[in-house]
């Protein structure tokens, strides 16, 4: 079952708009403009289709919020600025299928009635950007972007901003600051951005993944998609797979898969022991091998206590330090927290802090107990998703593993070697 | 009515307009929830986390200042649960900060450690050591920037951009190396930085203060060969009694000039007898350019603040200012000129002191145009906070002084001088002085009601003599660019505009006690026309002192002495 890799796993697929057309590229789009606009949306809400970026919002819901507005002109922004470490499947669409890509954001602007669309990109991304560039150029030459597409009276065009390596850009009003020129920082919400987005017009924020999903929806119907996969979160999603694991990759699958048959059936299983999961990435909790039965849809990994984000699987075996894991999650968080809000901002240092206190033997229960509390206080009062899980890593580490944060304090020892405990140095940090 | 929302704060039944936020509301209750980066007169940043509140359905508290009351809300402000997020989110703070409370400039009135306090923190639980030591910019005659002790709100950032459309300060970096710098960290005195100073007033810390000069002041206090004179702006006398206590409104005239007297100047003068002068040049040269059909509208030109502005952002427009110094600048030629004279003291040993509401007037005094008198007109500017602080120093009960007046000849003023604190002051001064210049006639009703008042931008229009004199006032550098820009696009209808810097004018200076807010500025300004209506002589050309200075020395306004000693002329600056 393909839906976004459909093409990719084809052999000899280029991504150019030859290949693509001749697998049946652009089709939705010209379906698409013999429906209307609420026709276009209803097919998409009925889908179930839910973004998949980390929110899991609807998307058809978001498309008719936007399209309600009587606000013009309207905007669609495709958030391709994939910086959670250990996702790298926009990436992969990106260089491999770009009109995937467009086909569904070109869709999305004729359905919310908006006249212009921003790809914003993640900076490293070169090659995908010069691919993308390309892309556009051959959907211009082919009347699928510009003036009356097709004939019609829909005109759209899509515009790349790169982004400047900035991961909270990833957030979608920070993405929105930032492609407006300004300095990348979370806006307060409501309003949400497809009320006030972009210049403060009606925007509709997809991640890639999502409009990946569009053309398959709008060329076989909704009632075909809602039937894959989990029924709570219908449709394929990419994982991730990477760390201790055999067979590390990209992988298309039913959401109503289960977390051992997508580490076991197809990453080849576990490099060594199996210690811990992080089913989403940096921000999301640690699931153990007691985890290893739920589902791997967005309700099945939120009832676990933890998140499915964007889908990157991170496999942790035996072999780390789980308290070296936490500290270095928090050194991210605290390089990358846009420094806006008091929790997040001074919250990530501390952390950071106390962490490194702990794997070079200066920790103390006290210590910990703050870093609990300091959790619960991030998680309640930051501004945005990055402050709110920031200590996520952190604080189920902790609980789940809380031995060896003892371990580490009180007997000033780290069992598989890799914290450099006894440094005596008082650490300044930069 | 369906524009109203009902909710429950507290347990308390709250009805609110649409868009009113749960912050807005509690205080309408009597409940003054925590904060930071809320600033009643800038738009909501909601970055501090201080203000975050509990509403019922929401799995995370909101800050209450960005929350807009919903129909049905069910907020509660006071739980387990927010008092440890608000005193864990000071805690933060605290852990990236200074303790040098001992020797900080804002020591009893910095709302960190009022927080902090206010909170019930007694113990720092974070490692303590400060991993910063940013550079403090003290590159401006007017303000002093120390990143050290800033807590990132951004404040400054918003009064600077949104009151005063000045923006020479700005977030860079990211994360905990973020810090609020000028254009390439340049410093104040290198990018357009007006040194209006209403930075300083929204700071909540000890992050921005003015440069001092008190130590300068003390030492010419105590030389023996320096005769040192003191002058003291209109809206001084109306403010500084807030610095000993006192609520906002009480005007201490009397027991400022006895405390001054104390502290050991020599004579104790008033800029308000420059600010007579300034009229009866300025009411003349209006009536001059409408005569002669000169350059119009005529922008007045006693805030240095304003000055500095136009200099860098519309450069092209300075023949629009009128040509006269400030008074603060008036006084000081004078008084090294004919007072110095008067006396039989050599200029170079006077000692010329201003007490003024204001930072930007450190950097006028500066100005290398201000030495008409052949050496520098003013030797150093206190500001009111400053003044306050010797007063403190030399352990002078102020409350309980006995009124004293000011010294003859350069401290006899009028009324019309006295409103000069206020917005609209020195345009209703002026219209004093010009109608009678202009009809030959005995104004009846000296009182303009019509330009007073806070509202930002103020228009009106006055006859004289079959003339319809247009007239616009605007206090706040953000409303003084509306009109420049009418100006620029020639499109002003205006005869005579009056702008000042800061807002509610000089009684608002960035060198005021603190805080300063409408509601401390509306008393103020109550004080200041209180001050004008005590005053038996209320039109500045029938000041005795300066009938007689026109007399002994300057000949007549606009005349030759006063073209050299009184007037000025302005620099076209860039900007970065």
């Amino acid at each position: 079952m393909k839906i976004v890799l459909k093409n990719i796993e084809k052999a000899n697929y280029t991504p150019d708009i030859k290949s693509y057309l001749k697998e049946g590229g652009y089709q939705a789009l010209k379906k698409a403009l013999t429906m209307d606009s609420e026709d276009i949306i209803k097919e998409v809400k009925a889908s179930k289709l839910v973004g998949r970026g980390g929110a899991a919002f609807p998307t058809g819901l978001k498309w008719e919020f936007a399209y309600k507005v009587k606000e013009f002109p309207k905007y669609v922004v495709c958030n391709a600025d994939e910086g959670e470490p250990g996702t790298f499947k926009d990436r992969l669409l990106l260089e491999n299928d770009p009109h995937l890509l467009l086909e569904g954001i070109i869709i999305c602007g004729l359905a919310v009635k908006s006249e212009t669309g921003f790809i914003y990109i993640r900076g490293e991304y070169i090659k995908a950007y010069e691919l993308l560039k390309k892309a556009i150029k051959e959907a211009e030459e082919s009347n699928l972007l510009g003036r009356n597409i097709l004939g019609s009276n829909f005109s759209f065009k899509i515009k790349i901003y790169r982004g400047a390596g900035a991961y909270v850009c990833g957030d979608e009003t920070a993405l929105l600051d930032s492609l407006e020129g300004k300095k990348g920082q979370s806006r307060v919400k409501p309003p949400f951005p497809t009320f006030v987005g972009f210049e403060n017009k009606p925007t509709v924020l997809n991640n890639v993944e999502t409009f990946a999903n569009i053309s398959e929806i709008i060329l076989k119907g909704a009632d075909y998609f809602s039937k894959i996969g989990s029924s709570r979160t219908p449709g394929t999603k990419l994982y991730c797979l990477s760390a201790d694991i055999n067979k590390p990759g990209v992988y298309e699958l039913p959401m109503d898969i289960t977390l051992r048959d997508l580490l076991e059936r197809y990453g080849g299983g576990v490099k060594g022991e199996l210690k811990a999961i992080l089913p989403g990435g940096l921000s999301s909790s640690l699931l153990t091998d007691r985890d290893l039965d739920i589902t791997m849809d967005y309700p099945g990994v939120q009832a676990a206590g933890s998140m499915l984000g964007s889908g990157a699987v991170k496999v942790i075996n035996k072999s780390r330090c789980i308290v070296d894991i936490a500290k270095r999650s928090a050194e991210f968080f605290d390089y990358e927290s846009c420094g806006k809000c008091t929790p997040c901002r001074e919250g990530t240092k501390r952390a950071r802090e106390i962490l490194t206190n702990i794997t070079e033997g200066r920790g103390s229960l006290s210590g910990l107990e703050l870093l609990k509390e300091l959790q619960e206080v991030m998680y309640d009062t930051s501004r945005c998703g990055l402050g709110q899980a920031a200590l996520n890593v952190t604080r189920s580490a902790i609980d789940k593993f809380p031995d060896e944060f003892k371990e580490h304090i009180t007997n000033k020892r780290c069992k598989v070697n890799i914290c450099p405990l006894n440094v005596k140095r008082k650490v300044g940090y930069v | 009515m369906s524009d109203l929302v009902s909710l429950t704060i507290d347990g308390k039944k709250v009805k609110a307009r649409k868009g009113a936020t749960i912050f807005e509301l509690a205080k309408k209750i009597n409940i003054n929830i925590p904060h930071l980066c809320y600033h009643e007169s800038l738009s909501i940043y909601g970055a501090c986390r201080l203000c975050v509140v509990e509403i019922e359905g929401r799995p995370r508290l909101e800050p209450s200042c960005a929350t807009i009351a919903e129909e049905g809300m069910v907020v509660r402000t006071n739980t387990a649960r927010i008092r440890r997020a608000r005193k864990m989110n000071v805690e933060l703070l605290l852990a990236n900060h200074p303790e040098d409370c001992f020797t900080c400039d804002r020591n009893q009135i910095c709302e960190l450690r009022k927080l902090s306090f206010d909170l019930g923190i007694r113990e720092l639980r974070f490692e303590k050591g400060r991993k910063y030591s940013y550079s403090i910019d003290d590159s401006s005659p007017s303000i002093i920037r120390d990143p050290n002790k800033c807590i990132l709100c951004s404040r400054c950032i918003r009064v600077c951009s949104e009151i005063q459309s000045v923006s020479v300060i700005d977030f860079v970096n990211r994360g905990g190396r973020t810090q609020v710098l000028t254009f390439l960290n340049k410093g104040l005195n290198n990018v357009e930085c007006t040194n209006c100073g209403q930075c300083i007033l929204a700071c909540p810390t000890g992050a921005l203060r003015e440069k001092t000069v008190i130590d300068e002041v003390w030492e010419a206090i105590s030389n023996p060969k320096r005769f040192v004179v003191v002058q003291t702006a209109p809206a001084v006398r109306a403010t500084i009694g807030e610095e000993f206590g006192m609520p906002a409104g009480s005007l201490v005239t009397g027991k400022m000039a006895a405390a001054l007297r104390r502290l050991g100047f020599d004579k104790i003068f008033d800029t308000q007898f420059g600010a007579d002068l300034t009229i009866v040049e300025e009411a003349h040269e209006l009536v001059e350019r409408i005569k002669t059909k000169g350059v119009l509208p005529m922008i007045t030109s006693c805030s240095p603040g304003w000055i500095k502005y136009i200099e860098h952002f519309f450069p092209e427009c300075l023949e629009y200012l009128s040509s006269c110094k400030s008074p603060q600048q008036m006084f000081g030629a004078v008084a090294k000129t004919y007072y110095a004279k008067k006396i039989g003291c050599k200029p170079e040993d006077m000692y010329v002191v201003s007490i003024m509401p204001c930072t930007a007037k450190k950097f006028e005094a500066r100005r290398p145009e201000m030495k008409d008198s052949g050496i520098q007109d003013v030797d150093a500017v206190l500001t009111t906070r400053e003044a306050a602080r010797m007063i403190k120093e030399a352990g002078i009960d102020f409350i309980n002084l006995a009124d004293e007046g000011f010294d003859e000849p350069l401290g006899i003023s009028t009324g019309a001088a006295a409103i000069f604190g206020a917005t609209g002051g020195v345009m209703e001064a002026a219209l004093r002085t010009a109608y009678e210049v202009v009809t030959g006639k005995t104004l009846e009703k000296i009182e303009f009601d019509i330009v007073r008042g806070m509202e930002g931008l103020k228009k009106a229009s006055i006859t004289l003599n079959g003339l319809e004199l247009k007239l616009a006032v605007a206090h706040g550098l953000s409303n003084a660019r509306i009109l420049l820009e009418e100006i620029q696009k020639g499109k002003s209808p205006y005869h005579f505009i009056e702008i000042m810097a800061c807002p509610g004018g000089c009684l608002g200076g960035g060198g005021q006690p603190m805080p300063t807010n409408l509601e401390v500025r509306n008393a103020r300004a109550g004080a200041i026309y209180r001050e004008d209506e005590a005053k038996p002589i209320r039109k500045s050309h029938e000041n005795p002192a300066i009938i007689a200075l026109y007399k002994e020395f300057l000949d007549k306004p606009l005349g030759e002495k006063s073209h050299h000693l009184l007037h000025t002329s302005y620099t076209k600056r860039k900007r970065y």
